[in-house]
């Protein structure tokens, strides 16, 4: 997310979810699985062009920008990763909320082409909801370094919704994902595949479908509400009421069906529970049947070089010494590393500051006023950029480097078990770690955890973490530093 | 309860099992399910962690840490 002067600064604080729709503006939602790199698409197509809010009442940041494509002008709306639609977490509560109710013109459901089978289900569970879907298969990249190939043509006749192979990261795809996504908004007359389940779910499917298409409730598909009136989602038909003012369990056609519908289920000795059950298995069976003949890969054993790299990085004999070294590699590049940039910039700026308090005796301006503008504003400026713009500059990008070789997530693997004995989770070696570098980005790194007690443990404990601006333990060229600033401290005080 | 039957935590490293049922409930089972350990589903135990637990596993092309905790109430067949 990109931090322009409207993402931060007051507007972030209480800056509330509201999409400013203007007459001819297409409003489209992008989906996704967490870490399928629906944020670079994101921010690929609208660049710098953003802004955030926090979604109504939910503590769930969330961004729209603006993207033009082809003369049509666009509000896209990156709503939370999700891994389902069946709201177990608020991320999903909400993806599931703006897919349903906000209404948007088309939705595009971002995939990750390594393991599409596990995306599928959100796609599937999404054309439940809404026809207007594309389908962007992102990371295409990392699928050809792995040799895996995905028949997208096939794939999009299996889902009946268009498919588009991505790389976010190098703009590949993105043109001919918003041309797809333009025809779709503009027909969306689409033959999308609807999930089918078991015949007694059909069959109390049928008997409440014509109650609810009574009520006539708009964009929403009765099919997909039936089933959620069976499965008794609660919280699905709560918003439901919510947003279309109506109370639809009260209605008596409704409720009669739904008593129709119980009973034949009851009769088949099927639960609520059990098809809550044979719900998501059916989503399941139908993502892996979906993809069976879609993804192929050029070598058999493509994941063969993961497997090794995890052989090093986690077994019992080398897992903690490869780790210890590499995390201690990281302190000594950014520590030792940090005092030659640091070094040169310190001479560097308090050569300016004399020149500076040059200037000014011979301006002949009082004492005072150098004395503010020089000694404090300056000095005081300089020395915070000396001493901890090198150790960040060198910090972060090796960190970066950690994360994105998929080592970080290793490191939480490893270290679970002890985090666990102190009813922390393993997520929280990463946040630490990030908090090394700067504790405002660790505790926002938090959000990776789910179990929200283990989050607020992460955050509470992360102030304990020394960041950079903390940790440069004295060095040599410190020392020096803080040898000249006394000499000329008794220079300027003792004449 | 048949004798190749066992939970998903007594399955050593390198070997497949089909998942047979799960007993956890609640959110749990339905992040499980979501991530696809329904009846049938093929899982890959991998590697376990340097201390034992947790242990990654190979479940429908994505590897997947689970604890001990949670893996020990899924039922696998195992041969």
């Amino acid at each position: 997310m990109g931090l322009t002067s409207f993402s931060t600064g007051k507007h972030a604080v209480d800056g509330e979810f509201i999409i400013d729709r203007r007459e001819g503006q297409r409003v489209i939602a992008l989906a996704g699985n967490p870490n399928v790199g629906k944020s670079t698409v994101f921010n690929e197509l609208t660049g710098l062009n953003q802004h955030t809010g926090n979604w109504p009442g939910k503590t769930v940041t969330n961004a729209q920008g603006r993207y033009t494509h082809k003369g049509t002008d666009y509000i896209m709306v990156d709503i939370p990763g999700a891994y389902s639609l069946l709201a177990h977490s608020v991320e999903e509560e909400v993806a599931r909320d703006f897919i349903c109710f906000g209404f948007p013109d088309a939705v595009i459901v971002v995939c990750d082409a390594t393991c599409l089978e596990r995306n599928m289900n959100l796609v599937l569970q999404t054309l439940e909801i809404t026809g207007r879907v594309v389908v962007c298969v992102n990371l295409m990249d990392e699928a050809r370094k792995k040799r895996i190939r995905i028949d997208f043509k096939k794939l999009s006749e299996q889902i009946g919704v268009p498919v588009v192979g991505t790389s976010a990261r190098s703009h590949e795809g993105l043109e001919e994902l918003m041309d797809r996504v333009g025809e779709i908004v503009e027909h969306p007359d689409c033959a999308a595949r609807r999930l089918r389940y078991p015949k007694v779910v059909e069959q109390a499917i049928a008997l409440l479908q014509p109650a609810i298409d009574d009520l006539q409730i708009a964009g929403i598909p009765s099919r997909w509400i039936a089933l959620k009136l069976l499965s008794e989602d609660t919280q699905l038909i709560e918003a439901l009421n919510n947003s279309m003012q109506i109370d639809i369990r009260t209605d008596e056609a409704v409720s009669c069906a739904l008593g129709e519908a119980r009973e034949l289920m009851n009769e088949q000795k099927i639960s609520v529970e059990k098809l809550r059950d044979i719900i998501v298995s059916s989503i399941v069976l139908q993502a892996e049947e979906a993809c069976a003949d879609v993804v192929s890969f050029d070598k058999a054993g493509y994941n063969d070089g993961d497997r090794r790299l995890d052989k090093i990085f986690t077994s019992r004999a080398t897992g903690i010494p490869v780790m210890l070294l590499l995390l201690a590699l990281v302190f000594w590049l950014t520590i030792t590393g940090a005092n030659y940039p640091s070094q040169m910039l310190s001479t560097g700026l308090f050569w300016i500051q004399d020149r500076l308090t040059d200037f000014f005796l011979w301006l002949g301006t009082p004492a005072w006023v150098e004395g503010i503008l020089v000694q404090g504003v300056y000095r005081v400026l300089a020395w915070v950029v000396a001493v901890m713009l090198p150790p960040m500059a060198i910090f972060f990008p090796l960190f970066t480097l950690l994360e994105d070789s998929g080592y970080l997530p290793r490191v939480a693997f490893n270290l679970d078990r002890s985090f666990k004995r102190c009813s922390a989770c393993g997520k929280q070696a990463l946040t630490m770690c990030m908090g090394f570098g700067c504790n405002a980005a660790g505790i926002t790194g938090a959000r990776i955890i789910d179990s929200p007690r283990e989050r607020l443990i992460a955050i509470v404990t992360n102030n304990f973490v020394p960041c950079n601006g903390r940790l440069p333990p004295p060095s040599p060229w410190q020392q020096s530093c803080r040898l000249t600033l006394t000499r000329r401290q008794k220079r300027q005080f003792c004449p | 309860m048949n004798q190749d039957m066992i939970p998903l935590s007594a399955v050593p490293e390198g070997s497949v099992a089909k998942v047979i049922n799960l007993f956890t409930t609640g959110s749990m089972r339905r992040r499980l399910q979501d991530i696809g350990l329904i009846e049938g589903t093929d899982v890959e135990c991998l590697q376990k962690s340097p201390s034992g637990d947790p242990v990654a596993y190979y479940i429908r092309g994505a590897v997947i840490a689970l604890r001990s905790e949670d893996s020990r109430n899924i039922l696998v067949q195992y041969h």
